[in-house]
């Protein structure tokens, strides 16, 4: 039960004041500035904000953040899974390096990883020259931007994942195995399991950091409108023109989808420390 | 958390070597695309031309200027940002009130707000068709197009970014010394000072690291509040942006390199803070040598 006044005493002081300046600064910071986001679209109206967060240009590009977000997403999981394992469980020369530059994304600003992966996978490219000859084109096509996305959230898979393994105990394992399980069996039945909640997590800020990317994105993109052009590009070219209130009518969107996401992680992690303890 | 048990005394080996192999295999060729590969890639194009091109590009006027801004704009978040890291953080770990789930939630939202919608909502508040835009107008204020649009929008991208390392480390240290030394007849601060910071020092360090590191690179949000006046409003990575679309490579991808070695730089601190830190909790663990 929560106790009917506001805060449990405490000998420690500072509350007021650390409390206070923490919300005064959320506030001013974060908070205002975001809410005038949402003041500027409703200006609109409702009909006319509808028709604008529809428009087919919008459609499209939304259809391509999320759909690009959610493949890159799916990538990392796959194969930072794979790395997380790779981490923890076995040993080869030069683990403790690929361990470190794993983060590599989180440090390395988008703008930098923007040019770099575009002159890496253009036609006369590193690796474009190799992929051309196939008829794959990676730079300037939307698959470019799955590539750039794929960049930028790989981390996150890998850094929920890892903890997680390491933690695992190894006498449930050794406890499946003398009870006869073979260890594709202690995978899928014991093992999963415990990382599921970590890899959902994972999954779901990479995918949550895909969608707002746009440093790396518009180098690599080709930038079409209908076919190559993510939302937050369009964000800016709608304000580019002037048109503030169109852009921040498409920023609202996103914005939702942003929380709900946001909310879904919480829960996520909630879950993941409840079956943890 | 783990029990006494060393991870690597664990059933280790209980792959097939093949299988092993193939794993690492995997793991490692995705890594090599993905990461290794562009790594020296940036390198490889900032001294294509040649050092003198190298260093003809990171000594242009322009270029030093956008520097300048660039550690300008940290310079003023990454100590904004500490102030509300530790003061947010002491606030959520050492009090239980209502609400407190939805202040952890606040805090990581500029995490899930894209960096474009950063830079616009400032544009909102502060430019010229803002709502704050005819007054600050008539007081020759320029917010947006102008430095302190660059260092509000940098604030806002690193908001959480010290406050989320501080959180989860003062939460597990209790508050169990503070009370002893309050009881003991330490004032707030001496007990602060002399407690509390040194228990969160590495972790401290290692979130303003993060938040140096984002601060520097941040570029969708300062794009969008900047104007790209050269020499004036131009941030590094933007200015990588003008030099690579007016197709000079070599200086565009010299100029990368810089924000690269940085990267680098703050991966080498993290990895040193926490083998410190992980040696310091468990002095016989030696690090993950079998």
């Amino acid at each position: 039960m929560m106790p009917p006044q506001l805060r449990q005493p405490s000998v420690l002081p500072g509350f007021g004041l650390t409390l206070g300046f923490t919300v005064a600064y959320l506030c001013l910071i974060v908070l205002i500035p975001l809410a005038m986001a949402f003041l500027e679209a409703f200006q609109l109206g409702w009909r006319e904000f509808w028709s604008v967060v529809s428009a087919p240009r919008v459609m499209a590009s939304y259809r391509l953040t999320f759909g690009a977000a959610l493949l890159a997403a799916a990538i990392n999981t796959g194969f930072g899974l794979i790395v997380a394992w790779v981490l923890v469980r076995y040993h080869f020369p030069g683990k403790r390096l690929v361990d470190a530059l794993v983060d590599l994304p989180f440090a390395l600003p988008t703008a930098v990883a923007g040019i770099t992966l575009t002159t890496l996978y253009a036609g006369n490219g590193w690796l474009g020259q190799f992929l051309k000859p196939l008829g794959i084109k990676i730079a300037f096509t939307p698959t470019g931007i799955i590539v750039a996305l794929v960049f930028i959230s790989l981390p996150f898979v890998v850094r929920t994942v890892q903890p997680v393994l390491e933690d695992l105990e190894a006498e449930v394992e050794e406890a499946a195995a003398s009870l006869g399980a073979d260890r594709w069996q202690i995978f899928q039945r014991v093992i999963f399991p415990a990382i599921r909640p970590a890899l959902l997590t994972g999954f779901t800020l990479a995918f949550a950091r895909a969608i707002g990317e746009y440093g790396s994105v518009i180098f690599i993109a080709g930038n079409l409108p209908m076919v190559s052009e993510i939302t937050p590009l369009l964000i800016v070219s709608k304000l580019e023109q002037y048109d503030y209130k169109g852009a921040a009518a498409v920023s609202v969107v996103m914005l939702i989808l942003s929380f709900i996401l946001l909310l879904l992680i919480n829960l996520l992690q909630r879950w993941n420390r409840s079956r943890q303890a | 958390m783990s029990g006494p048990i060393h991870q690597h005394h664990r059933t280790a080996a209980s792959e097939p070597p093949l299988i092993q192999g193939l794993l690492v295999g995997v793991a490692l060729t995705f890594l090599t695309l993905f990461l290794f590969v562009p790594l020296v890639a940036v390198f490889y194009e900032a001294l294509r031309k040649g050092m003198g091109v190298y260093l003809a590009a990171i000594t242009d006027p322009y270029a030093l200027s956008a520097i300048r801004l660039t550690l300008l704009s940290a310079v003023c978040a990454v100590p904004l940002n500490m102030l509300f890291g530790v003061a947010a953080a002491w606030a959520i770990t050492k009090f239980e009130f209502r609400g407190k789930s939805l202040l952890i939630t606040l805090i990581d939202l500029p995490f899930a707000v894209s960096p474009v919608i950063a830079g616009l909502i400032y544009v909102l508040l502060f430019g010229a068709h803002g709502w704050l835009g005819p007054a600050l107008t008539q007081h020759d204020i320029k917010i947006i197009f102008a430095v302190p649009g660059i260092v509000l929008a940098t604030v806002f991208v690193t908001v959480p970014f010290i406050a989320r390392e501080l959180i989860p480390l003062m939460q597990a240290q209790g508050t169990e010394e503070e009370e002893a030394a309050l009881v003991l007849g330490a004032s707030g601060w001496t007990t602060f000072w002399r407690i509390t910071l040194p228990n969160i020092k590495w972790g401290l360090l290692y979130g303003v690291v993060l938040c140096t590191a984002r601060a520097m690179g941040e570029f969708g949000a300062v794009s969008v509040v900047s104007g790209h006046i050269r020499g004036l409003t131009n941030t590094l990575p933007l200015h990588i942006e003008i030099l690579y679309n007016e197709y000079q490579f070599a200086a565009a991808f010299a100029c990368a390199s810089l924000l690269t070695l940085l990267a680098l730089a703050i991966l080498g601190i993290k990895t040193f803070i926490e083998r410190y830190t992980f040696s310091q909790r468990r002095p016989p663990a030696g690090g993950d040598t079998p």
